[in-house]
């Protein structure tokens, strides 16, 4: 299987009583009230040197992502950080994963076609183009679209990024949301027709119709952890049978925080703190901020409100580290430990894709440097071979990244 | 309390279908209702036993038809989805009533249409800007369910306020009701987002119906001041301004606002 680092690029210094004082972490937080500028600076340099470090001690790639207005994770453009890894790991087999530049928060949203171009021409074919339907509140408030509209600009930007990087010919693209006289984009992506595409979701069944329609592949991003996402997943791969496609694990990404130290007791010294920051405050979200009016359609929304699949974000304010640890929302402990829990949770929901994120919450950029090197040398190479013997093929792997890749011994 | 008659009216060639509801006797009242969707209340029902009263419902809000939103894109598309119902009514002249949300396509329809309407009631609309009172879609659709309580009314104990604001009951039932309410705050926003400012400004002018503007002295969603600034705006206009009143003069100052209606209708 494949491993790739993933990170948020978190603020890591908010106060210990700072989710008291602010009503989010999100959109709303005054900058200047919270953030130290220096701080800043050093948080993307360290967040850098973490992701081609990763890549270096032998993670598969390393994944960039896209958020706004908050202190959970302030990449606002991952493909400055993605140009800054394709070049850093020049000459290597390590995927630069977009997960991803947010297609509906640009207008025209063609600059994401050409954006990716340029970066799979940088990274010289190793780019996996992430196609994000993109948070709510980051479509509403941080960029003024009204949310209903929010999936059918996400379709028709998708529609029409596929045909820039494939039609030979230049075109009219008359939509509804946009509309372009001369689609001709330069450059064209280095890899024939385009990158691989992944979508990632939080379990929305329209994002899956939508990945297996196109034969993407999907990446589960939940907080709420492995252990209650295995009902969700299913629903996923249901629909991949029920489309008469292959159960190919490559179909199926999955996010999880991770932590490794030399013992569980010590884990829980180590990462404890880091988790709880994560969940206290980097998730320190009322719902209505994530989920605006419209953004989820009225069946979606009935069913969230009726079923409840995953709880408000201030109930996780309740739980301390030994909740989030013991139900896999994070995965922390001995390398053994992690190693087994990390293979149960791949072969149960069946991932060929998994992003692990060794930096969370506080997590100091020493600490997380020593985890990465933990992970790369005492847990990847356990999980690497695990859908070997089943034989499939990665479709959704850039070409010049396809040689398998040991950890550093 | 009426329980008002349903018609369902199809507008904009057929292509979408809008439910009104209708109760009373008289001459015709058109009310637009809010972005908190439409609710029966005691203005309403007071109102129709003097007048014909057309509650339309907003695209997509009436009750089963969440996805009619799809055939309104923006205001433009609802003012002449509006248009064709006063056609479809038979409605060639009426007084209108608009509130909040409603208020705004009052204003819209009335610059669109202004020999058919005989007067005009804007109570708390939105649809104008000022630099120093400024507000957006977020004031009222990023707020928690206390939060907006506490913004939309000066007493969130009044009696009426409590009727309205309590969900039924049953874990369901409750759900459901947050659902339609979430709803219709996503429905009535894919117009107006971000910000209501969409240039009303600049047909306010062919509004000539003698126009009512009714403000809540202590509305802290949309501020006071901008009564003064729709006055200004509209050739032929005066303010109510209502004491110990929040957004919602309807609920909070039902009698207050329906005598003052009434003569202003009748006058």
């Amino acid at each position: 299987m494949k491993i790739a680092c993933f990170h948020l690029m978190p603020y890591r210094d908010l106060e210990p009583d700072f989710e008291k004082k602010y009503k989010s972490s999100w959109f709303t937080l005054p900058f200047d009230a919270v953030a130290d500028r220096h701080k800043v600076a050093q948080y993307y340099n360290w967040t850098l040197d973490e992701l081609e470090f990763a890549a270096k001690s032998g993670f598969d790639g390393v994944c960039t992502n896209e958020h706004h207005q908050n202190a959970y994770g302030f990449m606002v453009n991952p493909n400055m950080m993605g140009a800054v890894l394709a070049r850093a790991t020049r000459g290597t087999k390590t995927a630069i994963i977009q997960m991803g530049e947010t297609a509906v928060f640009l207008n025209p949203p063609i600059r994401v076609a050409e954006e990716y171009a340029m970066l799979d021409s940088i990274a010289e074919g190793r780019l996996v183009a992430g196609f994000p339907v993109g948070l709510g509140g980051d479509f509403a408030y941080s960029y003024g679209m009204a949310p209903i509209e929010q999936r059918a600009r996400y379709t028709e930007a998708h529609d029409l990024i596929k045909r820039a990087w494939t039609e030979t010919e230049q075109f009219a693209f008359n939509g509804k949301f946009y509309q372009l006289p001369m689609v001709n984009i330069w450059p064209k992506p280095a890899q024939r027709p385009h990158p691989p595409i992944w979508v990632p979701g939080n379990a929305s069944p329209s994002t899956w119709d939508f990945v297996v329609k196109n034969d993407y592949s999907y990446c589960y991003l939940t907080y709420f952890g492995a252990k209650g996402a295995e009902h969700m997943v299913n629903g996923y791969w249901e629909k991949v049978e029920q489309a008469g496609r292959d159960r190919n694990p490559y179909r199926m990404g999955f996010l999880i925080p991770v932590g490794v130290s030399d013992t569980d007791e010590k884990a829980a010294q180590e990462y404890g703190p880091a988790a709880e920051y994560f969940y206290h405050k980097g998730l320190h979200l009322p719902e209505q901020l994530l989920l605006p009016p419209g953004h989820m359609t009225h069946a979606s929304l009935t069913h969230l409100l009726t079923k409840r699949p995953f709880p408000p974000y201030d109930e996780l304010k309740k739980m301390k580290y030994s909740t989030f640890n013991d139900r896999d929302f994070v995965v922390c402990g001995s390398a053994k430990t992690v190693t087994e829990r990390l293979i149960n949770i791949v072969k149960t929901l069946r991932v060929g894709h998994l992003m692990i994120l060794p930096q969370f919450g506080s997590l100091s950029h020493q600490k997380t440097m020593e985890n990465i090197e933990r992970i790369s040398k005492s847990v990847l190479p356990h999980l690497r071979p695990i859908w070997e013997n089943e034989g499939w093929e990665d479709h959704w792997w850039p070409e010049a990244s396809k040689v398998e890749k040991r950890a550093a011994a | 309390m009426k329980n008002p008659r349903k018609k369902v009216v199809p507008v904009l060639g057929g292509k979408l279908e809008m439910t009104v509801n209708i109760a009373g006797q008289g001459k015709p009242v058109l009310y637009l209702h809010s972005a908190g969707g439409y609710y029966w209340d005691d203005f309403l029902d007071t109102l129709s036993d003097h007048y014909e009263v057309y509650v339309p419902h907003f695209p997509g809000t009436a009750p089963g038809r969440p996805n009619d939103i799809d055939k309104v894109d923006n205001l433009w598309d609802a003012v002449i989805a509006y248009e064709d119902l006063l056609d479809g009514l038979g409605l060639q002249t009426f007084r209108l009533i608009g509130h909040s949300f409603g208020g705004l396509l009052a204003a819209e329809l009335a610059a669109q249409r202004p020999k058919a309407v005989e007067n005009l009631v804007l109570m708390s609309p939105l649809g104008l800007w000022r630099e120093d009172a400024p507000y957006t879609c977020a004031d009222w659709c990023a707020l928690g369910a206390a939060e907006l309580q506490d913004v939309l009314f000066y007493d969130s104990n009044h009696p009426r306020v409590v009727r309205r604001m309590t969900p039924p009951s049953g874990k369901d039932a409750e759900a459901l009701w947050t659902v339609d309410f979430i709803w219709t705050l996503g429905c009535t926003g894919k117009v107006i987002w971000p910000i209501p400012d969409k240039g009303l400004r600049k047909r306010i002018h062919r509004i000539t119906a003698p126009t009512l503007v009714v403000w809540g002295e202590n509305d802290r969603l949309i501020p006071p001041v901008y009564a003064e600034e729709f006055r200004r705006s509209i050739a032929n206009a005066e303010v109510l301004m209502l004491p110990q009143c929040g957004h919602e003069p309807p609920l909070e100052q039902c009698e207050t606002l329906l005598s003052r209606v009434r003569k202003f209708f009748d006058a």
